[in-house]
Parts: structure tokens; C-alpha cells; sequence
């Protein structure tokens, strides 16, 4: 899907690492405090209810203590950063119409292109703002909203309001409440009833400027028996300070829905990624998450399953790669509230250079349930003796009628191996890269292909000048 | 082509195994390799595949005018030595397909290979020839494959890679008897001018169906023994014991035996003094 060829920062292999010079039209002092919330709701125009939530998300923010648990995230300064960013005026529906550099970024990032041959829209957010915004006609007949979240407030704000900040609470914990004071840009989707995507939609977040903190906010309704598959992905440059990306995603599955949310996360290695993303699945529906960590300096991410009606499926495919520097502490979360309920966590991660990769998950069924079924499998590859993963599994069962399976698994590639390949004629370049592949396949093989092709450069491109 | 192998002394840093093996294999032929178990056999087919974990001390091995000592695993099966494993390893996730396809470019070079639909038809061609159902391309390299699998895999390899040396190390043991008749007729398929090949085995049984040229004797470490398949019949009747018994050198240091045999029967020599059991 991409094929730039971006100048390369001489700092690392990430092709993606180049900047524009900063675009703005607004842009505050750094620092959170209730007149930067306030800037940001005037900015949007914003009715006096969502001012409100910002502001009692802000004092939440304040009052709770940073998770003493996770990855190591202790040194990040929360005053040294730009909450808000506001890169032009208006967004537009061509990317013509973008500033030339804005432009020529997502040139490189291959979004048009992308778009063209196999979305069905797309938005894409550049800094603070979502700059460019587009749906196939077909779509919108069929009723299908698709908008920056600050369009559908002011356009759709019953349905707004109904359902936002509902799957995820502002005082969930600390970076939904730093969301849901700073939020700005993302998405709002929703699919009525029967109405199947068969396309899958997309977003795509781009960090600019130095300093940046980027909160975007995504809420995703699909309404009873549709279908929608919605793929995010996300670059920024390399620079020697810290960028901060805090996103809330909210998904609700009504009944008989199916959802499918796929993320390339390919952050620099200078961003601190610290997302919550959760999904309501109710009577007979189905959530999926599919999680690819590749980038970022610290990643804290357990995409989340609250399986609240009977039939209710979700499941999480979690791929983690922790490099030189990086540490990604995701998983997943499945919380069984009705019976005849199922879930699936599998996480696979692999860790090099010295890199951190944990699996963090939890696995929690209510009182007087019946017939759960719960499996989580973690496999963790470690590609050298300085690399680390861990595995953090909890369980709260409650109920008896549960069948729950966990399995754990920790390997290294194996000199036979090699060997075995090496004999075939691959180096010995190839043949790790082929089994790091081998070892990812059995869940790259479920994303659509251009992606899978995509997550595939990604690692090859962290494994390149790792075997000596 | 021809493997010529001199003085070969391989082993672990803490321990010698070869101690001085040479064979020549010329062009054509096929070699039996026997003998007891730690005696070196499978040592001398990973040394000479490129095993990193083996250190070689002396001597030469030569594949034509290549020097495989001096190339890497990788680069001497691109030359065209190829190893059929003993215990072939599971590759979780790569299939056959994409595995194979990529070793046969590497071996052929790139450009000579697509053609795709006659690599196709010459790879299910292949398949059908080794009793393997087609399906298995699709399947993960011998993962959860049975035994027989295993070895019908590693000759369907050899068939496609077409090799001008091929080690088979131990290729029938665990076979049954259909599977033994199926994989010798993979090798055989290769047998003639431009390939050569070494049968490393334990018994006799499979030297019915692949009829060597010559067979050779290892005990702890060196080719003691080399004749005709006289010498096969001749251990299988009368076992592993009466070699060592009958012909250990006695001095550590003093080289292999009768590598440069030629003609029929056995060349015997005895040095019965010694009962040094073999290498375990």
C-alpha cells in the first residue's frame, strides 16, 4: 500500500520519520489547564454540554494517579506538550484542495492511492485536526455516517449524546480522562440497521509538529445486523523529544452487529501511545480487534470486549513488536456479562534489541452465568538473549458453568531451524525473517491482504540489520 | 558431481568426532555410508552441509572445484548441496508453497524459475510422484507431519531442488516398507550423470531399492571399511560388533582406512588389538 521513499532519518530504519515544516493556523502554548480546554471547545463550536464533560474529564485527569503498573511511562512530562494543534481551517473532501505539504505527507503515506484502490472512505487527521475527509456516495444513501466527531455534534448530536463517553467513562482511568478533556479529531461512524460495509472504511493519524499531543476520539455505533470493518493507521516523525498520542475508541455492537477493527500502529519510536479502546457487544453480535503494535516508545493498549447480550462474541488478535528502546505492554480484555457468551484473546509478540513485550489480559465472567467459553493464547518470540517479554494473565471467574483455556508460550528461534533453512539456501537473514513470518502468519493471514502485505514490510523492516 | 573429501577432522570444541575421513564420490554414483550409532555419520552430513555448531580442524571437502569450507549452510546449498535431514524440523507457519518456491529460485536463480504454471505442473508432477497429496502445499512446513511425512517431504525438496550432491542422512529409518519403495524411487529419479549421492543409513534394507556404487564402513570417526554392497549384506549379517571388533585402528592419530578403495569385495584391514568402544 506504501511505497514511499521518504527521506530516512539517519537515527533509525523508520521510513516514515521525515516532517514537513509546521503547519499551523493556531496553535496554543503548551501545557493542560481549563483555558487550553476551553480554547479547544471554542475552536469547534461546541454546545455547552460537551464543554462540560471536557472540563470534568480535566479535573478527573488531575485527580488520578498514573497507573503504577505497565509500561515504564514515569519520566513522560504531561506540561511539555501542545494539546492543541490546529493545522488549517477548514477540512476538505479533495485531497487536492490540501496545503501542498500536507498534501505530498500522505502522498508518501500512499493514503490517496490506498483510498482509490480498496477503501470505502477515509479520514485523515493531520495534528489536531482531521484535514480531509471522504464516503463513497453508495454509502451515505444507505444512511451510513461517517464524520470528524466534531461534525457530529453539531450535525447529529442526539445520537452523539446518547452514546458518547457511555463504553468508555472520562474517569476510566487517567489517559481517558486526559482524553476526554483535550479530545479533538478522530471519527464517528454509524451503520443502521441490516446495512453491511462490505469496504473496509479508514482513518489515518499523522503526527506533525514537534511536541505534539494527538487525542483523537473514535466512536464507532453499528447499528442491529450490520457490518463494518474500520482499519486505523498511524505515523509521525522522528524527533529527539517525545510526541504523546492518548486516543479513546468506543465501539457498540447492537444486536446481531458485527464490527472488525484493525490497527496499524507504526508510531516513531519517540511517542508515547497510550490508548483505550473498548467495544459493547450485545445480544448475538461480534467485535473483533486487531491489534498490530509495531511502533511507538511505550505502548499501554488493551483493546476490550464487554460482552453484555446472550450470543455475544469478541475477540482480540493482539501482534506486538517490541524493539531497541520500546516497550509494548498490550493484550486485551474480555468481560463475559451474559451467558452463552465466547471470546478470544491471542496475542503473539515478539521482542529484539534489547525491546520489552508484554501481554497484559484479563478474562472476567460475572455471577450466575452459563455456558462461557473463554480462550486466550499468548506466544512470545524472543529474537536475542537481551530481549524481554512478559506475560501478565488475570481471571476473575464468577460463575461455574465456564470453560476457559489458557496457553503460554515463549520461544526463541531455534538453530535447527536456521540451520533447516539455511540448508534450503535462504541466509540467515531470510530464514529468521521467515520464521519471525511463520511465527505472525496464523493471524496476518485474517487481515484483508493489503494490510497483511503492509504489517509484513513493517516487521521486515525492524528485523532488517538484526541478525549478526 | 563430485564430493571429494580429505583428512576431514569435525567436531564440538570440547570434542573431536571426525578424525580424519576421506571419501571420494565421483560423479554418477551413489555411496552407502554405515555404520553404528555415535559413530560420525550424521556429524559428517552436517560438516559438510555447514552445521555452525561443528568446528572444523582439518582437511578439505570439495564439491567440484567448490571448497565448501570456506561458504556458508546457505551458499552451499545454493551451489548444489543438498541435505536430507535426519529429523527434519517443524517451520510453524510457512507453508510448503511459499517455502519451496523460494528455495527452488535460490537454487535456479531467480529469473530462470517463472515460468510459474510449468513450476506448477513439474511441482505436482513431483508430488504426485512421492505419494504427497496435493494439499500439503498449503500446509505448514512439516509441522505435525507423520515420520514418513517427513522424509517423502525432504525428497519432494530434493526432487525440485535438483541438486548435483545430495547427503540423504538416514532417510529410511522409521519408514515402512511402501514409503521406503517411494522414497528410493525419488532418489533413484535423480540418479546419472550430474548427481552424485551419499545414503547414510543403519541397515541394509534400503540399499535393495538404492543399489550403491560402493559402500563404506564409519566407526568412531573413520571410514574404516569401503567395498562393494558385499559389505553391506556382510554387517547385516554378522553386526556393528564384528567391525569394531575386528577393525579399530589402534592409534587415534593414524587416519582413516581404505577410503581410496577401489574394485570389488572388501579391502580388510585388522588392527584387533583394540575394543575402544566407538564414540557415543
Amino acid at each position: 500500500m506504501i511505497d514511499t521513499q521518504a527521506p530516512v532519518s539517519g537515527l533509525s530504519d523508520y521510513q516514515f520519520g521525515f516532517s514537513d515544516p509546521e503547519i499551523s493556523v493556531f496553535k496554543p502554548e503548551k501545557g493542560l489547564n481549563e483555558k487550553i480546554i476551553r480554547t479547544i471547545s471554542a475552536h469547534k463550536n461546541e454546545p455547552e454540554w460537551m464543554l462540560e464533560y471536557r472540563l470534568r474529564a480535566l479535573r478527573a485527569f488531575r485527580r488520578k494517579p498514573m497507573p503504577n503498573w505497565g509500561a515504564e511511562i514515569g519520566d513522560f512530562d504531561f506540561d511539555d506538550v501542545y494539546y492543541y494543534i490546529k493545522p488549517i481551517d477548514e477540512g476538505v473532501a479533495n485531497w487536492e484542495d490540501l496545503p501542498e505539504d500536507i498534501l505530498n505527507t500522505y502522498d508518501k503515506l500512499g493514503l490517496p492511492e490506498a483510498e482509490r484502490k480498496f477503501l470505502a472512505g477515509m479520514g485523515a487527521q493531520y495534528d489536531s485536526e482531521v484535514v480531509y475527509h471522504s464516503i463513497k456516495a453508495g454509502l451515505e444513501e444507505q444512511g451510513v455516517i461517517f464524520l470528524p466527531p466534531e461534525e457530529a455534534v453539531a450535525r447529529h448530536p442526539d445520537l452523539v449524546r446518547k452514546y458518547f463517553g457511555k463504553v468508555v467513562p472520562y474517569n476510566d482511568n487517567k489517559f481517558s480522562a486526559l482524553n476526554s478533556a483535550a479530545w479533538s479529531g478522530g471519527t464517528f461512524l454509524y451503520i443502521p440497521p441490516n446495512v453491511k460495509v462490505e469496504i473496509p472504511l479508514q482513518s489515518y493519524f499523522r503526527i506533525n509538529s514537534e511536541n505534539l499531543g494527538q487525542f483523537e476520539r473514535t466512536l464507532i455505533i453499528a447499528d442491529k445486523n450490520s457490518f463494518v470493518h474500520y482499519i486505523e493507521g498511524c505515523t509521525a516523525p522522528i524527533y529527539t523529544t517525545d510526541l504523546l498520542h492518548s486516543a479513546v475508541v468506543e465501539i457498540i455492537a447492537e444486536e446481531g452487529a458485527r464490527v472488525r477493527y484493525t490497527t496499524i500502529q507504526n508510531w516513531s519510536g519517540n511517542v508515547y501511545n497510550l490508548v483505550t479502546q473498548r467495544a459493547l457487544v450485545k445480544k448475538n453480535a461480534a467485535v473483533e480487534w486487531v491489534d498490530g503494535n509495531i511502533g511507538s516508545k511505550r505502548t499501554m493498549k488493551y483493546p476490550a470486549v464487554y460482552l453484555t447480550g446472550e450470543g455475544a462474541h469478541g475477540e482480540i488478535l493482539s501482534i506486538a513488536f517490541g524493539g531497541r528502546g520500546q516497550e509494548q505492554d498490550t493484550g486485551g480484555k474480555a468481560v463475559h456479562k451474559a451467558s452463552n457468551t465466547s471470546s478470544v484473546i491471542t496475542s503473539k509478540s515478539i521482542s529484539k534489541d534489547g525491546g520489552i513485550a508484554s501481554y497484559r489480559g484479563l478474562v472476567k465472567v460475572a455471577e450466575g452465568l452459563k455456558n462461557v467459553k473463554s480462550h486466550v493464547i499468548c506466544d512470545a518470540l524472543l529474537l536475542d538473549e537481551t530481549s524481554i517479554t512478559r506475560t501478565f494473565p488475570y481471571m476473575e471467574i464468577e460463575s461455574e458453568d465456564v470453560s476457559m483455556e489458557h496457553e503460554a508460550l515463549v520461544s526463541r528461534i531455534s538453530e535447527d531451524q536456521l540451520f533447516y533453512l539455511m540448508a534450503r539456501g535462504l541466509s540467515e537473514e531470510e530464514a529468521s525473517m521467515m520464521i519471525v513470518n511463520g511465527f505472525l502468519e496464523p493471524l496476518v493471514k485474517q487481515l484483508p491482504m493489503e494490510y497483511a502485505v503492509e504489517l509484513n514490510r513493517l516487521i521486515e523492516l525492524e528485523m532488517e540489520g538484526s541478525v549478526g | 558431481m563430485n564430493l571429494t573429501i580429505k583428512d576431514l577432522r569435525a567436531g564440538l570444541p570440547d570434542r573431536q568426532i571426525l578424525k580424519g575421513v576421506s571419501l571420494e564420490i565421483p560423479d554418477g554414483e551413489i555411496h552407502a555410508l554405515m555404520g553404528p550409532n555415535g559413530s560420525g555419520k550424521s556429524t559428517l552430513a552436517n560438516v559438510l552441509a555447514g552445521y555452525p555448531q561443528y568446528e572444523v580442524t582439518g582437511g578439505s571437502a570439495f564439491l567440484g572445484d567448490t571448497d565448501l569450507l570456506e561458504l556458508e549452510a546457505h551458499e552451499r546449498a545454493r551451489t548444489g548441496l543438498f541435505l536430507a535431514f535426519q529429523y527434519p524440523v517443524e517451520v510453524p507457519g510457512i507453508t510448503i508453497s511459499k517455502f519451496l518456491k523460494r528455495a527452488v529460485e535460490l537454487r535456479r536463480g531467480e529469473e530462470e524459475i517463472f515460468n510459474l504454471s510449468s513450476y506448477v505442473k513439474e511441482l505436482g508432477s513431483a508430488m504426485d510422484f512421492m505419494h504427497i497429496d496435493r494439499k500439503f502445499i498449503n500446509r505448514y512446513l512439516n509441522e505435525g507431519f507423520s515420520g514418513g511425512e517427513k522424509k517423502r517431504m525432504e525428497i519432494l525438496q530434493m526432487m525440485m531442488l535438483k541438486p548435483d550432491f545430495a547427503v540423504l542422512d538416514e532417510t529410511d529409518s522409521g519408514l515402512d516398507i511402501d514409503a521406503l519403495q517411494v522414497v528410493s524411487n525419488g532418489i533413484n529419479k535423480l540418479r546419472g550423470r550430474g548427481f552424485a549421492g551419499l545414503v547414510i543409513t543403519h541397515y541394509q534394507r534400503i540399499l535393495n531399492y538404492v543399489k550403491p556404487d560402493k559402500v563404506h564402513v564409519m566407526v568412531n570417526g573413520r571410514i574404516v571399511l569401503s567395498g562393494g554392497s558385499d559389505v553391506a549384506r556382510e554387517l547385516e549379517a554378522k553386526g556393528y560388533d564384528w567391525v569394531k571388533e575386528t577393525l579399530l585402528p589402534d592409534d587415534d592419530e593414524a587416519g582413516g582406512f581404505g577410503s581410496d578403495t577401489s574394485g570389488a569385495g572388501a579391502e580388510k584391514r585388522s588392527s584387533a588389538s583394540n575394543h575402544r568402544e566407538a564414540a557415543s
